[in-house]
């Protein structure tokens, strides 16, 4: 399938970008890590892990706004944007490429976060990787879109946190369920399926309406 | 205020366009069914059982809350006619519904404000669901105007506000979902709600002030569309007199 | 292949262009000339596509993939290598016999010996012969070049006067340039802009 073969080609484009810049990834990674520091010390009293439940998913989700106001810089500052719209592929390409190339950061800056977090607050569980899983999908896939519009824009890295934060709150509310898991909430793999539906949700509509984002 | 009613209900030769209601017969209805409206709320409305006189601004918030949603909706099918039908008026009219669902919105959380520290002593309540998605989409619709600001006028800001405002509507469920899931682990102060009971004259009021809401809408948003849109055909005779 | 009428493009309040009428057949050559300012990188960026017009209408009998662009910018990416951009822009422009393609395009433009270097390693006049390599790697029908003897030394405008003798009379081309005599003998129309 050819749409198969153009996000292929793109999503290598962009990893390889990133892995020759070499500047995204090491700054997310040193982010997560100052901010649960910081957490340490901005949180009067032992947390419980309720609380450091909540602290580890505003960790990720700025850790991820981190490194999605960078998505888009290439495209950017080389005007490149233009080319990849000439090309004959279908735009949503440009869209999926670049979420999976976010999707990877994201999840390599988590292998690093959560076993720190494991060692700074609390143990994490398999629902909580589950939820990982399932909230960077939307993380990715949202923010990437939202990365795109805000590109076009003059405020560019002032509006990507504004566009994006009310849309990230179900994220929020489905991770930070499933994490802080029984016996406070009865049942985990409901904030799961909440987020696997938020996740289809807005992969379709990002998908079905990137074409307008890009192009005139 | 009127003369810029009279300058937007003026016969500006229009081609091919639906039979419009005239701006000035729509202000004076919306006008007689707020003042009825008023009157039934302070005067023939029943006093609520528990919560006393204060409790009629509950008529407001309500029907305010459902003018705000349909005003945002309105502003998604706007904005879903610029992407799909292309049509050339379509953008200013969703961006026009987007700001009257905005303003209505800041009602929405002041009325709601109130409502809470009458009936419960608190300016806010996290329990409130229906608050705090305001909240949420009051916080969105915000970004959209900023989004729609940080753009030249253009085919561009249309389609990137078009799109926004899509994904505004879509939150509104995703949304509600969202918060009610999370009472589950945040337990919020549940204060018991004693709904109005919807019978006889409460459900008369209500509807004759949703009704005035709703036509109060429309004329606003007819009169600020008419008002764009002259400046837009103003600036263009500008132009080709250049 | 490219047809105008009254074209026109405002951003907000500023026009840039009024009233274009363009008729362009197919094998058609036309030099856009103006100053800096008349809307020449704009009329150019309409006919490739990238722009809609706010006035007039244009009609292109190419589609994308029979369309290359040449902009004010080389439209490369600069961290990755001549090699791996062609690559990109290939697979992208399903180009059939891609490694052929790519590696008759670099020898011909002088850059097979750096095409494992980054494009930030390269001068502003390698970096223009690459962006050339990208516009004909597809082979496209109508090709739009803006300003695209920019910033190339003697032996690169040389190659790509070769180039441009070659394809004359098969593809299509809107060309801008400061220097409309070097182009005289290939045009067959010219379109002056004026601010």
């Amino acid at each position: 399938m050819s749409y198969v073969r153009d996000v292929g080609a793109l999503a290598r484009k962009d990893l390889l970008l990133e892995l020759r810049a070499r500047d995204t990834l090491p700054a997310m990674l040193l982010f997560v890590a100052v901010t649960f520091v910081v957490f340490h010390f901005a949180l009067p009293g032992t947390p419980s892990r309720l609380e450091t439940s909540g602290l580890l998913w505003i960790a990720i989700l700025f850790t991820a706004l981190l490194g999605l106001g960078r998505a888009f810089v290439p495209e950017r500052e080389q005007r490149t944007m233009d080319a990849l719209v000439l090309a004959p592929c279908d735009r949503s390409a440009i869209w999926l490429a670049k979420s999976i190339a976010t999707l990877a950061f994201l999840a390599a800056a988590e292998v690093v976060a959560l076993p720190l977090y494991a060692l700074f607050f609390h143990s994490i569980t398999s629902t909580t990787v589950a939820a990982v899983l399932l909230a960077d999908l939307g993380i990715c896939g949202v923010g990437t879109f939202l990365g795109a519009m805000a590109v076009a824009t003059r405020a560019r890295d002032l509006l990507l946190p504004l566009l994006f934060l009310p849309l990230a709150i179900p994220i929020v509310v489905g991770a930070v369920g499933a994490t802080v898991g029984e016996p406070v909430v009865s049942s985990p793999g409901r904030y799961l399926a909440f987020l696997a539906l938020y996740d289809l949700l807005f992969a379709v509509i990002c998908w079905a309406s990137f074409e307008y984002v890009v192009a005139e | 205020m009127s003369s810029p009613s009279s300058v937007a209900g003026a016969t500006i030769p229009t081609v091919g366009r639906a039979p419009r209601i005239p701006l000035p017969a729509l202000a004076a209805s919306s006008l007689v069914l707020v003042t009825t409206a008023l009157v039934f709320v302070f005067f023939v409305a029943p006093n609520d059982v528990n919560q006393g006189f204060s409790q009629r601004i509950f008529y407001f918030h309500v029907s305010i809350a459902f003018t705000a949603y349909a005003c945002f909706i309105c502003g998604a099918w706007q904005a879903l006619r610029h992407l799909w039908k292309r049509d050339p008026r379509a953008d200013l009219a969703s961006y026009v519904c987007v700001h009257q669902g905005l303003i209505f919105g800041t009602l929405v959380l002041l009325t709601g404000s109130i409502w809470a520290k009458i009936s419960w002593g608190h300016w806010w309540l996290w329990s409130e669901d229906e608050l705090v998605l305001f909240l949420v989409l009051y916080l969105f619709y915000c970004a959209y105007f900023m989004l729609r600001f940080s753009v030249e006028p253009g085919p561009q800001r249309a389609n990137l506000s078009a799109v926004y405002a899509l994904f505004g509507v879509v939150l509104i469920p995703v949304s509600f979902a969202a918060i009610r899931l999370a009472k589950t682990f945040i337990h919020p102060e549940v204060f018991t709600r004693h709904g109005p009971n919807f019978g006889g004259w409460i459900l008369v009021t209500y509807c004759i002030a949703q009704a005035a809401l709703l036509v109060l809408a429309y004329t606003l948003y007819r009169l600020e569309l008419g008002a764009k849109r002259l400046d837009g055909r103003l600036r263009r005779l500008r132009e080709a007199i250049v | 292949m490219l047809t105008a009428h009254r074209l026109g493009k405002r951003y907000g309040e500023r026009r840039v262009l009024r009233g274009i009428d363009l008729a362009l057949p197919r094998g058609g050559f036309l030099v856009v000339t103006g100053p800096n300012g008349s809307g020449k990188t704009t009329l150019l960026r309409i006919c490739a596509g990238l722009t809609q017009p706010t006035e007039g209408t244009i009609e292109r009998t190419a589609v994308r993939a029979q369309v290359g662009y040449l902009g004010h910018e080389p439209l490369v990416y600069r961290e990755l290598t001549a090699l791996e951009n062609l690559e990109l822009y290939g697979r992208l422009y399903r180009v059939a016999e891609r490694r052929e393609r790519t590696g008759m395009l670099l020898e011909r433009f002088g850059l097979w010996d750096v095409r494992h270097d980054r494009v930030a390693s390269y001068s502003r006049g390698m970096t223009q012969r690459l962006a050339l390599c990208r516009v004909l790697l597809h082979e496209p029908e109508l090709l739009v070049l803006d300003e695209p003897y920019s910033a190339l030394d003697e032996a690169g405008a040389e190659l790509l006067d070769v180039q441009l003798a070659e394809l004359r009379g098969e593809r299509t081309f809107v060309l801008t340039t400061h220097d409309p005599a070097r182009v005289e003998s290939l045009a067959s129309g010219a379109l002056a802009l004026a601010t």
